[in-house]
This record gives C-alpha cells, structure tokens and sequence, in this order.
C-alpha cells in the first residue's frame, strides 16, 4: 500500500505519516439489546470495495484526527477533512450494522 | 584481453593509475574501469564460481546485470564487479571458491557427474534423517552461497538516508529514449527526474557510438531542469512509488506519470558449454571494447539472431579483433544492409547457422558452427569447427520489462519479433526506446520524445505545443528488424558438455527437462523446482530461455507456457539499503544521567531507558517500607485536558466519575474499550475547575493521547488536550519518612491534616515549581512530584540530600513491582490481557452505572454484569515460599486441568512470604481457597485472598 494523504494542517503527506483508524461506523444512540448485537457494532465492519469514508491522524506529524473518503480499490483519495469541515455523510459513509 | 589504443567516448583516464588488489594480489587499472575491466585488463579471465558446481566464468554482458561478476569487497558481498567503479587501495575477493578462484576442489563434485547435483538433489537427498540437517546445511551453505556476510551487527550496520521526492515525471532509464522524454516533459514545463544505474546516462549509446549525442543529450537535460540520478537503481514500482537506490540513499520517488525507458536485455544463446569463460554477449563486448578500450579476444567468432550481431561484429572488426566468421540464424542474414558492410571487411558471414559448442578447458578456445533442424540438433554435414578465444553471441533481446509488470502490463508473445513484449500500458504509464520496441537509437528519440511530451501533457503541460503528429507517423512507419527464433538447445551430434539454460543458478537444459519429466511442467512448477530465473539477475538472461526449453518439451507455444513474475527489487540491493534508519528513537528521562551515575540496571521498558535497579532491588524494597525511597517516574504519560467540556470528555472516557473531582484532589481510573476491556489506567488529578492532569501508564502513553484526541475530534467538545510527557519529569517520594524529607525541602504544610491522601498541591520543592500528587502506588507514604523536565535533575538531587540522613535509597521498577504487587495494584498488560473486564479484574467499584454519561465501555459492561466472569483476578500467597514463574499454569484441583495461570510473582522481602496475582475460575476466587499452581514440573499449593497483602485497610496510606 503506498499513496499520498492531504493532512488538512501540514498538507500532502505519504500514507506512511499517518495512522489509520478505520472506516466511520454511527454508534448505536441506544444500548443494543444483547452482547451479540454490541459485538457486531464493536468488530463488525463492512470493509467496502469502494468508496469508505474513513478516520485518519497524522502520526508523525500535528497528531490531528481528520476524514477521508477513499476508494478501497484503487487508493484514490476524494477528499480529506477535519471532521467539521468535512461534506455531509454521502455514499461512502458506513451505516450502523 | 589487452588495452587498445585510445579510443573515442572512452570512459577511463589513462592519466589516472591506480592500484587495488584482487585476493590480496595488486592489480594495476585506471581511473574509470570498473573493477571486472581491470581484471580483464591484467589477463583475469575468470571471475567467479559459478553457484552449484563451481565452474569458472568470466565477464558476459558487461553491465552488472548478471551473476557472473560477483564478487566480495570487504564486508559487502555480491558486489557487481562489472558495474562498479574501481578505487585505489579496495580489496577485492572471490566468492564461491575454494581454496581459490584458479583451483576449485568443489569443481570436482559438478564434474562428477552421474547422480550428483541433478535438479532437486537437495530436496531429495537431505530430507532424512531430520534430524541431521543442521549438519547437511552447514556443509551445503558453504558449498553454494555467495559471498560472506559480516558476522557482528556492527559490521552489518548500513546507514541509509531516505529522501521522499515528489515530482510530476519520473523517467526510469536514461539512455537515449529516456533522455528525450525527460527533455521533452521538462521542456514543457514539467518537474522531472530520470533514474539511470550506470555511473553516467546514454545507456547503450555510449558503447555503438553514440556517445556524443548521448552527452549532448543529458547535458540538455540537466540545462532543462531534470534531475539526474545517476548510478540510481529503480528497484520496484509500488503503487506509484520508485524506490531508487543510489549509494548511501535510497530516494523514494513518487511521481504523477512514469515513463519506462528500462531498455531490452540482449539474450545468450543455448548450446553445450555455453558458460566457458570467453563466450560473452555481444553487446557485453561492445562495451568493453568502447567503454574500457579493451579488446575483448584476439579472434572472434560471432553467433546472432538479427542484426545486434553483425552491428557487433563490425564494432569488434574495427577494434582491432579478428573476426573469424558470424553465424547468423536467419536465411535472410546475407541481403541485410550490415551484411554488405560485413563483405567490405571481407568478414565471413554464414546465413542460417547458428553455434552448437563451444570448444576449450578453462575459456573458449573455438566454436562448432553448423545449420540444425527444429530441435536445435546440427544437420550432418553441415558443422564446422573455427579456434577463437571469444565467442560473442546475440540470442535476441527481450524488453526490460519488470517495472511496467509490476506496475499492471502484461506481457504478451510477439511471434513477429520473436519475444514477449508488453501490453497494454496502464494508467499514468508510458514506454520509450526499447522496452517498447524500439531498438534504433533514431526511433528510440522520437518514441522518448513523444512518451515525454506526453506525459506532459497528461498533466497540463505544454498544451497548444502540438500533438507531435509528424514523429508519430515517423515512428509508426520504423520498420521492423527481423530476428530468428533460436532453438531451445542448440547441439551437436556429441553429448558431453553441460548447456546452461540459466548461469545465475547454474541450470541446465537437463534439468529443465527432468523437471518437466517429474511433472513439473507448468512453468511457475518448473521455476521453483530447477531456481531457473530465481538467481540474483532475476531471470533477465534465463527466462526466455527457460520458457523455451518447457515450450519445447511440453510441445506448448510459448505464449501458453507464459512468463513468471519478476517480483522487486528489479536490481540486487542490500536489506540494509531498504531498513534504513529507525524511526522510533530511544527516550530517556532528564535524570537518566544521575542512574547511570549511581550504577543503575538499565533495561528497555517499551521505548524508554529505565533503572531496573540500583544493583540491590531487595535493599531498595526493604528501604522504601522502613525509611524512604525516591524513583523516578517522569516515563508516565502526561496530559492535561483544559476546557469548558474537560470534565465531560473525561467522563465519557472513564467509567468512574471525573467531572466530580473536587479542585486539588485525585482520582484513580482506568479506561476501557468498546468491548469493556481494560485499556490503560492512571490518575486523574483535577486542578481548577476547567483543567484536569491526567497520567497514564509508561508503555501507553502514545496510545491514550491518540484515544483521546480521537474522541475529542468525534464528539466536538469545548476541551483541548496537552501531550506533556516529554516536557515533564516527575518522582515519587515513598516511605515512613517520605513526608519528614519533603518537609525539608519545602515551605509547603505536608501535615496529613494539611495535603492528605489523594491530595494535589503547587508548591515549589528546592525551590522548583512542583505539582505534589499524593497517591501511593508503592503502599507506602507517597508524593509523586512533578516538575519541568529542565529541573528533574536538581530536584532528583535536592531530595536525596534532604533525605540522606533519613537513610532514603533510589529504588528502581524491580522493588517497585514488589511493593505494588503487595498491595495488590494491577500492572495494565501484566495482570489484565485482553478479555480482563473491572468485573473479572478485581475493579468493580471503579464503574459507576448510575453517572449519566453513555461512557465508552459502558454497555458491554452492564451486559457482562449479569453473567458471571469466567476468571477472576485474586492474590495469592504460598505456604511452601515457591515462587512460581509469571505464566505458570494455575490448575482446577490438585492433579486436574489447567484452569486458569499466574500474571504475577515476587518474594515480599518485608512480609518475608511469597505472593502474586493470579486469574482463577470463580470457584475459587473466594478468599482462603486453595489452588494449585504447576509450574516447570513442580506443583505446589497457595492460598487466595482477595485483600492487599499488606496495609489491607490502607491505614499506613492514609496516615
């Protein structure tokens, strides 16, 4: 795996400066009903192939947590974003499993 | 080989002599010569052993692309000798021979012949006994390894530089192709950066005379604003990403469109005893002869598919070589426009012959030259023998393709060109020169320059400069240069003589064949059972080669049979190029100075230097219970958490209440995941009213900012977060007369009615300004001080000489793991792992269900309250005073299955007994159960409690 990130505070960064923290899940607002459902929520991802609005922190740089929509087949970044700045939830962001 | 006169575009400076030394021999050279043209140059005809059965080899193609010229230069072995310049005073040694170069006892076993060394003769012959092969391999790595790798890390360090290079183009091969597309992309305004591996770019036109335009070419370039890189190998295409490997760098380029301009790697031809030293491509010989003025043979004949023969032939004619005969495949070899320049010569051209031996003991001394039938056998009649000392062959060339597979070409079978060329170019890539078919150095220009252009243009580039409409009908018109097919085994009707399908691996067209006989006949089998292609020059002289011999003895074409990856790196490079620097330094606290002073243990904890000990952990122990102890702890994590929402943040992160904390008081905490497992723990300390200073764990300080900061950025809190760590060092101050020191060196009331347990105070210590935490980790008294790292050092000292007299001792982690553990206070990742809950880990009343928060970990810890834990964690102590190992295996009844396993262990020095901590089922987590611990072979019994060992009420904490 090898491309470029745009951190929104130090800019364009190899991916190796960064940590990835996965793809955006919306947590539950209620308590799941069993352990099983919260097990779903805590390991289960979809692992899209395709577009995947996802977390990232600049590791080696700032240590800020930003966004990114990324295309998991081809390494194609679409955008990146503090999380306040960043477009509204379109069709890469994760729905609650 | 001799030197010859002077020579146009030669690249060695007759003024410059020098001097190196050749297994310790001194070999005179000059100024330019690489280290295998030096050797040539003083009569050395054989460079190395080859890998398997030790025969002699000399130079082949002349351009460190192949196995042959290895050799050792002090501590780096397989050092590309035809490739690497020669300095004054280096010491060059042979690899793979013994006891040397000339005599080779192991030469012996490959002559042998019979049921030695055949393909898979390891695999079939060392399998039994198991137990011997430690034996086998010592032997076997000796006989067939290359080159001795330095035996001590330090000899082994290699210290790369890495340099991230963003550029719009990367060019990657700088002969003439490559040089017209760095010119016309950078003409056009874009950044570029060519790559070439040879010590200065022009590729092959240095050596068929075009060195003039070549020169003219780069010195255009570096005028456009190209980057050069020369002596630069490009070793892999990831996703974008050229590594290129230049001395003591490793550039890793990134650019937004690559233009392969890698060349085409002329092709040996198979026939017995096609490795004797002498036989040489002919495209390595033209190099020699250009490059280093050398004559590389007396006489020669010449073996060729198409017209790089006859080129070659000309160029050796006109260095002064005589050129017995060329041998050329093709019926048509006579009306080629070369052939008539061959006549003016009076040079012997035989159409439609190819060589079928090569004949002499040590080098070549003659060539069997005859017509043969399709499979490659020579026609009666038709052989004859020449005497030459070089045999300069030319099986075809086939693209340098590697970089373009790599990057998603594919690679189909030509049958017009006779060889595997590659596809369709994916996205962002280009190809010029050769490596795209185009061998004329004219069409490798206007194939550079259109690929440059673009590339370009791709990128907004020279837009409205035209679409080159002109060069591309030009280079669409080139026509075509014909080329045979060689046979797969060229032979006579004799059978003796080994032909090497690959010389790398020392493979043969026998072996090939067996392989396919045991039914490895597809060629991804064939690859891994015989190692053809697998050697060091990663198949560029073997694969074709090898496709051939499987095509033939399979009866499939050779575009059914395939071609097998070259995976990276495309050039040999030391692991140490690619390792480079480590990334991750060593920390050590601000007072690390004064433990080494004062003869600490020092041992890794995570990244950190910590003392262990001060050399007496049982003294240190005893003296923090009687007197006093000071230890530094400035490893914690630090962080302050400031903010409206700090109090929020932090209550949704623990699971016990922090926004509660009253200004100038403490409390413990630990955090957890999703899943309500155990994550990390500290204190919180909260210090007015907006501000909270949080510590964590040493090894998890990194990880718990990262969790926080990530919340803080989901949750958009009013709340910022302060790393500290780093810029503040901090001790704890332990024992009875923990609090008679601190009052010495402070102004500060230290009355327990004054700063008592869980307590925060400023105050200045030896007149620093401190944060005083109250707590006790250590069981004892305690004030963990923290100050600007700046002042560790003197605060350090201000204590231990406030504290002499009162007979306080540094301790270190060891006797601090002792005093916690009597205590019962858990080490997050000692005594907890990933399923360890506050339910099962002795922690219940740290949750707090009934704060509002939807605090991480909360659900999954209200789901596991209504089922009972599987283990618990409990302290034990042993009658019998064993300790038992950390790890040991806690069993379910005497003689029974092991149930559970001991996380903790220490002889209690004060308590004179024998505790720890263990996770047990709940049967026997009750206090005075007895469980059995087995631990190496032993079995003993301990007695659980599930109270601190010592000061079970707190009392001595509190006073």
């Amino acid at each position: 795996m090898s491309f470029l990130l745009t951190c929104p505070n130090c800019g364009v960064r190899e991916v190796t400066d960064f940590g990835f923290g996965g793809e955006v899940s919306k947590r539950p607002t209620e308590r799941p009903a069993s352990l099983r459902e919260l097990g779903d929520h805590t390991y289960f991802r979809r692992n899209a192939a395709g577009l995947q609005r996802e977390w990232w922190v600049h590791r080696s740089g700032c240590r800020a947590w930003f966004l990114a929509e990324r295309d998991t087949r081809t390494n194609d970044v679409r955008w990146t974003a503090l999380p306040g700045d960043a477009p509204a939830a379109g069709a890469g962001e994760a729905v609650a499993s | 080989v001799r030197r010859l006169a002077p020579r146009p575009g030669e690249r060695i400076d007759r003024g410059s002599p020098l001097t190196f030394t050749f297994d310790g021999e001194p070999v005179q050279a000059l100024a330019g010569d690489t280290i295998a043209s030096a050797l040539l140059a003083s009569g050395r005809h054989v460079l190395s052993r080859s890998f398997k059965y030790h025969r002699p080899r000399g130079e082949l193609c002349g351009c460190g692309q192949c196995a042959n010229s290895l050799v050792q230069i002090g501590d780096r072995p397989s050092v590309r000798a035809c490739a690497t310049p020669v300095q004054a005073g280096m010491a060059v040694e042979h690899q793979n021979a013994w006891p040397s170069l000339e005599r080779d006892v192991l030469a012996l076993a490959g002559r042998a012949g019979g049921p030695f060394m055949q393909v898979g003769f390891y695999y079939k012959t060392f399998i039994r006994p198991r137990r011997l092969w430690p034996v086998y391999e010592r032997v076997l790595r000796r006989a067939a390894g290359l080159g001795k790798l330095p035996r001590t890390q330090d000899e082994r360090e290699w210290r790369t530089e890495y340099r991230r290079r963003h550029c719009d183009v990367l060019v990657i091969g700088g002969g003439i192709a490559g040089l017209s597309a760095a010119l016309a992309a950078a003409q056009r305004g874009a950044d570029v950066v060519l790559a070439d591996d040879d010590v200065e770019p022009g590729g092959f036109a240095l050596a068929d005379g075009g060195h003039e335009r070549a020169r003219a070419l780069a010195e255009r370039c570096r005028a456009a604003g190209v980057e050069l890189l020369t002596g630069g190998s490009a070793l892999g295409y990831f996703d974008g990403l050229v590594p290129v490997w230049q001395g003591d760098t490793l550039h890793q380029v990134r650019a937004r469109r690559h233009v392969a301009a890698t060349g085409s790697i002329e092709q040996p031809l198979v026939f017995p005893d096609n490795d004797l030293p002498g036989v040489m491509l002919a495209s390595g010989a033209r190099r020699l002869a250009a490059l280093y003025a050398l004559a590389p043979g007396e006489s020669a004949v010449v073996a060729t598919v198409g017209d790089a023969g006859l080129e070659a032939a000309l160029a050796l004619h006109e260095a002064g070589v005589r050129v017995a005969a060329v041998a050329d495949l093709r019926a048509g070899a006579a009306e080629r426009p070369a052939a008539a320049r061959l006549a003016q010569h009076g040079i012997r051209l035989l159409p439609e012959t190819t060589v079928v031996r090569a004949t002499g003991r040590r080098g070549v001394e003659g060539a069997v030259l005859a017509r043969v039938g399709a499979d490659g056998v020579a026609l009666p009649g038709t052989a004859e023998e020449l005497a030459c000392d070089l045999l300069a062959v030319s099986g075809g060339s086939v693209p340098a393709s590697s970089l373009l597979l790599q990057a998603g070409a594919r690679a189909a079978y030509d049958a017009a060109c006779g060889r595997f060329v590659p596809g369709e170019l994916p996205e962002g890539v280009h190809a010029a020169g050769a490596v795209a078919g185009c061998d004329d150095a004219e069409q490798a220009e206007l194939s550079g320059t259109i690929a440059g252009a673009d590339a370009a243009l791709a990128l907004g580039f020279g837009e409205g400069e035209g679409e080159l409409p002109e060069q591309r009908a030009r280079l669409e018109a080139w026509p075509a240069s014909p080329l045979a097919t060689p046979p797969a085994h060229a032979r006579d009707a004799r059978t003796h003589g080994k032909a090497f399908v690959d010389l790398d691996e020392d493979v043969t067209v026998k072996d090939v064949e067996q392989a396919v006989e045991e039914g490895y006949d597809s060629i991804e089998l064939s690859k891994r059972y015989t190692t053809a292609t697998m050697g060091p020059s990663q198949g560029r002289f073997s694969q074709l080669p090898a496709v051939r011999v499987v095509a033939a003895k399979t009866g499939l074409s050779l575009d059914a049979v395939g071609l097998t990856t070259a995976r990276p790196p495309w050039s040999t490079v030391p692991m140490g190029a690619l390792a480079g620097r480590p990334f991750e330094a060593a920390k050590r606290s601000a007072i690390h100075d004064r433990h080494r002073q004062l003869g600490a243990t020092v041992k890794w904890a995570g990244d950190w230097r910590r003392a262990y000990d001060y050399g007496d952990p049982t003294a240190e122990a005893l003296a923090v219970q009687n007197a006093a102890g000071l230890i530094d702890v400035s490893t914690l994590g630090k962080l302050i958490v400031r903010g409206p929402d700090a109090g929020e943040l932090l209550d949704r992160l623990y699971p016990n209440a922090m926004s509660t904390i009253a200004p100038g008081r403490i409390r413990y905490g630990v955090l957890l995941s999703d899943a309500g497992r155990i994550t990390d723990d500290g204190t919180v300390c909260r210090l007015d009213d907006e501000s909270f200073y949080v510590t964590t764990t040493s090894s998890g300080a990194a990880a718990v900012e990262q969790w926080f900061s990530w919340w803080l950025a989901d949750w958009d809190l009013d709340a910022r977060l302060t790393d500290v760590t780093q810029g503040v060092a901090a001790v704890n101050l332990a024992g009875p007369h923990a609090r008679e020191i601190l009052a010495r060196a402070t102004d500060l009331d230290v009355s327990n009615e004054a700063f008592g347990y869980l307590d925060a105070k400023h105050a200045q210590v030896a007149g620093i300004d401190c944060l005083l935490l109250r707590i006790g980790f250590v069981g004892e008294v305690g004030y963990e001080i923290h100050c600007a790292s700046a002042h560790g050092r003197a605060l350090w000292d201000a204590l231990l000489a406030a504290g002499a007299e009162l007979g306080v001792r540094p301790f270190g982690l060891e006797p601090q793991r002792v005093l916690r553990l009597q205590k019962q206070h858990i080490l997050v990742g000692q005594d907890t792992d990933s399923e360890s809950t506050p339910w099962n880990a002795a922690l219940p009343w740290i949750v707090k269900l009934d704060k509002p928060q939807q605090f991480i970990g909360r659900w999954a810890l209200e789901h596991l309250r209504e089922r009972e834990p599987a283990t618990h964690l409990v302290g034990f102590r042993v009658p019998g005073g064993q300790v038992p190992t950390e790890g040991a295996v806690v069993l379910d009844r005497p003689g029974g299955r092991p149930a559970g396993q001991v996380t903790s262990a220490r002889r209690a020095p004060k308590l004179r007994e024998s505790i720890g901590m263990a996770v047990v089922p709940p049967a026997l987590a009750a206090e005075d159960a007895r469980i059995t611990i087995s631990d190496a072979g032993a079995t003993f019994e301990a007695v659980v409690t599930t109270k601190p060992f010592y000061d079970p009420e707190g009392l001595v904490l509190r006073s």
